[in-house]
């Protein structure tokens, strides 16, 4: 049987075809920079952010006042940092690092536990919620930290009665400032994987719903819950207005301290922290273009082969 | 990466043909499928109204209709994957409405691949198989039969995104039929291919269930497609069937104008109706069907059945397409009436011309006239 139909007119190979490109002449202006000016970008970038590390490295190394207009360089104080006679000196800067690496662990616990359930939970059974989430979490971001502390002030006085005044109770506060920069990489993910068609798809093969979080879902969302997790150590590190005003002892606050008495061993504990932060970036990084990537709405490029 | 991705567009060209005894470790009796009165309620919206189905062991039905009329609501509800607000939905026998997807035993291949991003060709087909609790060599031995039934046997440790829009159906297809599923669902599969590798994997799915005897039921929008894998199509409208049956009847002996205008082109055309009979334009044509009341009606001539002659009503060329093997031209009659006439690709008429039509006599589906 011959079936003509409607849509065998889309078909038409007399159709006019379409345009492939435009006449863009060689001198037209393009969607992104080119490598010159690419280059200077990054030049002037490179220098705003290398300043002020070469600087600190140069302070840290300097030894003794300038003599004759000279200054003598050498490691006697990140020697001394690790010096056993120093250790009560600088005890309380240790102290804050065990802090802050505590209050990280539970900061990101939250997240794992917290955020990143009700977000796979609003994405598959309420998307009409997914606004909402969003504009909850982003709230934080658009609230001083000042403003935050003095709302924490009175909360963390009840916080204190039932947990006691410990260095770790501040995740609390720090989980909250910590969610617009952990909602962006785990949504992003989300997005791109279409948690919802997958889940159906595990569904329809026999998954019950524990197979489709731990076998499908959490797996295609590694790289936003890392990058998530990774981003939160980062803030958590960076945090000192919270823990100076609920009088915790923080590596921050721990640094602040320390720099009233020994200004280079502050400026070593600060160029560690920079340079943790900037290798967790760079993993981020390293995340980012890993493989295997998703079909789609991933950071890199698709390559979908032909047919 | 460009060696990759030669090897991968070389490997696409090399797809094997695929032959019956490969098939044969999958292959299981179809079930028989039936809905009663299947309502779907979204919130202040009907969606399905009462939906009568019935499927024989071992058929394909296509759910053909426009965007919203319910097509994949039917899909989902029969799936599990959206529970029904009324009815009973059986498979062989059993009222499965209650049970979750997971039990259901069902294989779906949905319209966007959905293949596991993370997990190789292979891992993909055995996740169904995992879930069952088969155990590894087995599981491994059906993954490859069903990876090589559909014709990729050489692709199995590639991923996802290492794979063509055509190829990822394919593997979909196959992780969704190597479970011997009771039945197949299958959402607007070839949608998002491009015409060439629609057709194919088109043909591909038909042979494959046709081998398997899997009960199969193909949502799709696309009417050509419907036509020509189907045992049977069901046209929906507004959440129910509007007619279901075989292709054949559909396009010849539409039940409502409907279904006439929306399978296959139709000219609608004033008529005036007495008895068994319409008269448009001077010519009597028999009427298919129940026909409504005597008097004013619209008539539906399918382009097939009006030549272009030498006598007959006057009118004049608007414009021609050839087809390939047919050529179809739009005439204007004298009350400013358009009218496709479908004819032999030798005969070249050019815009503007005068000529003649015909009506063949076949007879017409007629519906009540809209004002």
């Amino acid at each position: 049987m011959t079936v003509s139909t409607a849509t065998a007119t889309t078909s038409d190979p007399i159709a006019p075809k379409a345009v492939r490109g435009s006449p863009v002449g060689p001198r037209s202006f393009a969607a992104e920079p080119g490598r010159v000016v690419r280059g200077i970008i990054l030049g002037i970038v490179g220098v705003v952010f290398l300043v002020p590390i070469v600087a600190m490295i140069e302070f840290s190394l300097r030894v003794g006042q300038p003599v004759d207009g000279r200054q003598a360089y050498g490691f006697q104080h990140f020697v001394a940092v690790f010096d056993p006679v120093n250790s009560r000196a600088y005890g309380v800067l240790f102290q804050g690092i065990v802090n802050s690496i505590g209050i990280c662990a539970i900061t990101v616990l939250i997240v794992l536990v917290l955020l990143l359930p009700t977000m796979i939970f609003v994405e598959l059974k309420f998307p009409g919620l997914r606004r909402a989430l969003e504009f909850v979490c982003i709230i934080p971001i658009t609230i001083p930290s000042i403003v935050l502390v003095v709302g924490f002030v009175p909360v963390y006085s009840v916080v204190a009665g039932i947990f006691g005044s410990h260095p770790w109770t501040l995740s609390f506060a720090v989980g909250i400032i910590v969610l617009p920069y952990a909602y962006r990489p785990i949504a992003a993910n989300l997005r791109a994987i279409e948690v919802v068609v997958l889940s159906e798809a595990s569904r329809s093969l026999g998954a019950g719903w524990t197979s489709v979080l731990t076998r499908v879902i959490l797996p295609n969302l590694r790289r936003g819950i890392l990058s998530s997790v990774f981003i939160t150590i980062a803030v958590v590190l960076g945090e000192y207005t919270i823990a100076s005003f609920l009088s915790q002892n923080t590596f921050q606050t721990a640094l602040i301290l320390v720099q009233h008495t020994d200004p280079y061993v502050a400026v070593i504990f600060a160029l560690f922290a920079l340079i943790f932060a900037f290798v967790l970036l760079v993993f981020i990084g390293r995340l980012g273009s890993g493989s295997p990537r998703p079909r789609r709405g991933g950071p890199r490029r698709l390559t979908r082969r032909p047919e | 990466m460009t060696n990759t991705r030669s090897s991968a567009r070389n490997a696409a060209r090399a797809t094997p043909a695929v032959t019956a005894s490969q098939a044969i470790p999958l292959a299981r009796e179809g079930a028989a499928v039936e809905l009663r009165n299947v309502v779907k309620d979204y919130a202040g919206h009907r969606a399905l109204t009462g939906v009568n189905l019935s499927i024989a062991p071992g058929e394909l039905v296509a759910l053909l209709g426009p965007s919203g009329c319910g097509k994949t609501t039917v899909l989902r509800a029969l799936s599990g994957l959206e529970a029904i607000s009324d009815g009973q939905i059986r498979i062989d026998g059993a009222d499965v409405a209650g049970l979750p997807v997971n039990r259901r035993d069902i294989g779906m291949v949905f319209q966007s691949y959905s293949l596991f991003p993370h997990m190789t060709v292979t891992q993909n087909v055995e996740f169904g198989l995992q879930m069952r609790r088969v155990d590894a060599a087995s599981r491994r031995a059906r993954a490859v039969d069903a990876i090589e039934m559909v014709g990729l046997g050489h692709l199995g440790g590639r991923y996802a995104h290492q794979l063509s829009g055509g190829q990822q159906q394919r593997v979909a297809l196959a992780r969704a039929l190597v479970t011997r599923p009771r039945v197949l669902l299958l959402d607007e599969p070839l949608s998002a291919l491009d015409a060439k590798v629609r057709v194919q994997l088109r043909d591909e799915i038909r042979r494959i269930q046709t081998e398997l005897g899997i009960t199969t039921v193909f949502v799709t929008h696309d009417q050509e497609e419907a036509l020509a894998v189907a045992d049977r199509v069901a046209v929906m409208r507004d959440g129910n069937i509007e007619q279901i049956g075989s292709p054949e009847q559909l396009y010849t002996q539409p039940a409502t104008s409907f279904v006439a205008t929306f399978v296959g082109l139709s000219n609608p055309v004033a008529a005036i109706l007495a008895g068994a009979t319409v008269t448009a334009y001077g010519a009597t044509l028999p009427v298919l069907g129940t026909a409504p009341a005597d008097g004013p009606v619209t008539a539906y001539i399918r382009p097939e059945d009006i030549a272009l002659g030498s006598r007959g009503i006057p009118a004049t060329v608007v414009a021609s397409s050839f087809l390939g093997s047919l050529r179809r031209t739009q005439v204007r009659l004298a009350d400013d009436s358009l009218l496709f006439v479908q004819h032999d690709v030798r005969e070249r008429p050019v815009s503007g011309e005068p000529v003649f039509i015909e009506f063949a006599g076949h007879p017409v589906a007629v519906s009540e006239r809209e004002e």
